[in-house]
């Protein structure tokens, strides 16, 4: 086994852009992930069936089929449809959508966790129903789920390397492409091997301390 | 679509559910060995399984079969057939959050029963095989159903590297027809329907073993049994074959 430490002097530069892209369809994809999450946890609480049916079905099937076919899908057939975005944005998107079936079981623990005093309180108070959302129940069953969706997060950053398959360079694609120019695979792989292992085990770390300030 | 790109979706099809059975195998040896690893009473063994877990829960499944694929072969001389180094990949990756389901529910288990061993005399294997791991396992079925279609959708992952699955003949599709949705639709639903087999497959398995131990609604009557004169019907069973 040959180790040549040049060539990961030669692909930090590369290293430093590809972490950027992937940590801005991290964060993108977690804030639009959470959002459809909420959304779909919500339409989920709908009184109409018709609502609940649909958004039950379409998310079920989001969740258990591969986000590689997911992301190919939305690259190649919305433009077939004439909707063009660029490929980060498709990644986010996918990525976002994929996980907001994930979030949205987390939401659902949350909000029925929350005891239900709280609910009976509100409308003692004649508290009107999107006030009881905002002011009561929500921040109660946020807090509870951080660290659920903390956990979802660190998945997500797992899973961005999947972006490289629709050209979006984020690390993994830099290092292929670093390998392919200068026919150095190990470092390269190695590196960045290496940089998930630290990234998710600091981010671990980071959201023990954040579960412990939030779930008293 | 023509009868020749089904025939060439049905291969990948073949293709996936033999990498499925495959790394789900090795995931499932792994995290056995992991997990019970992580309870055992040398500090080193429990730091070593910790350490593994760590690692290869921490690095993404992508980039795991890109260092199989292409480290590997360069730097130990270990070239391997696409479907082992996919099956060493998912199933050691997976592997590392099934130690996690183990280890868990082995944690769960009641300490009185593992104290009711120590009475017994049992010796620690004794105790792992006899009073432990059959109160364990029939709780582990439901999240290891999740991972297990967790790896069904990391299978797709092979075909980044030129693997003849499900995910690759959909690509193939796409390139002859010059269109997406359909094949990709197709594909999805191929995918969500293995993944609604499996969840049932493991929802019965989930049943039939809780009933072994007792724990469901309708109580079996090979309770009697034990697990003494189970694992004798394995030995003479190993010895007809």
């Amino acid at each position: 086994m040959k180790w040549d430490w040049s060539a990961v002097s030669g692909f930090l530069p590369q290293l430093w852009d590809g972490l950027l892209v992937t940590l801005q369809a991290l964060v993108l994809g977690s804030l639009l992930s959470f959002t459809l999450g909420l959304v779909w946890t919500l339409l989920m609480r709908a009184p109409s069936r018709w609502v609940r049916w649909p958004v039950g079905v379409v998310t079920e099937f989001v969740r258990n089929t591969p986000l590689l076919v997911q992301l190919f899908f939305l690259f190649y057939v919305l433009p077939e449809w004439g909707l063009t975005f660029s490929a980060l944005a498709t990644g986010v998107f996918a990525i976002g959508l994929h996980y907001s079936t994930y979030t949205m079981q987390v939401y659902r623990a949350g909000i029925e966790a929350v005891p239900v005093g709280q609910w009976e309180a509100a409308t003692a108070l004649n508290l009107p129903r999107s006030r009881t959302w905002t002011a009561v129940i929500l921040p109660q069953a946020i807090r509870r789920v951080v660290p659920a969706l903390g956990n979802y997060v660190i998945a997500m950053l797992k899973d961005t390397p999947l972006l490289m398959v629709i050209t979006v360079l984020e690390m993994l694609g830099r290092a292929r492409l670093f390998s392919q120019q200068h026919f150095q695979f190990t470092e390269p792989l190695t590196v960045i091997g290496v940089a998930f292992i630290l990234i998710s085990y600091l981010a671990s770390l980071l959201l023990r301390a954040l579960e412990r300030r939030l779930v008293r | 679509m023509t009868s020749g790109l089904w025939e060439l979706v049905l291969k990948g099809v073949w293709t996936t559910v033999q990498l499925l059975v495959f790394s789900a195998l090795l995931a499932a040896a792994v995290s056995f060995a992991v997990g019970i690893a992580r309870t055992h009473r040398m500090w080193a063994v429990r730091f070593l399984a910790g350490v593994y877990t760590e690692v290869f829960r921490g690095t993404s499944a992508l980039v795991m079969i890109f260092w199989v694929f292409f480290v590997l072969p360069v730097a130990f001389g270990w070239q391997l057939v696409p479907l082992w180094a996919g099956t060493l990949a998912l199933g050691l990756t997976y592997g590392a959050y099934g130690s996690e389901i183990v280890r868990g529910a082995l944690a769960a288990v009641d300490p009185a029963q593992r104290e009711g061993g120590v009475a017994l005399g049992f010796s620690s294997w004794q105790r792992l095989r006899l009073v432990s791991l059959p109160q364990a396992v029939p709780e582990m079925i439901p999240p290891f159903s999740n991972l297990l279609v967790e790896l069904l959708k990391g299978t797709a992952l092979v075909s980044v590297m030129g693997m003849g699955d499900l995910t690759f003949s959909a690509n193939l599709v796409r390139l002859a027809l010059q269109q997406s949705a359909e094949i990709y639709t197709w594909v999805l639903v191929i995918y969500f329907v293995i993944a609604f087999v499996l969840t049932r497959l493991m929802r019965g398995l989930e049943k039939r073993l809780k009933a072994g131990v007792g724990k469901s609604a309708v109580p079996e009557p090979v309770r009697t049994d034990g697990p003494a004169p189970k694992t004798r019907v394995g030995v003479s069973g190993g010895g007809v074959a």
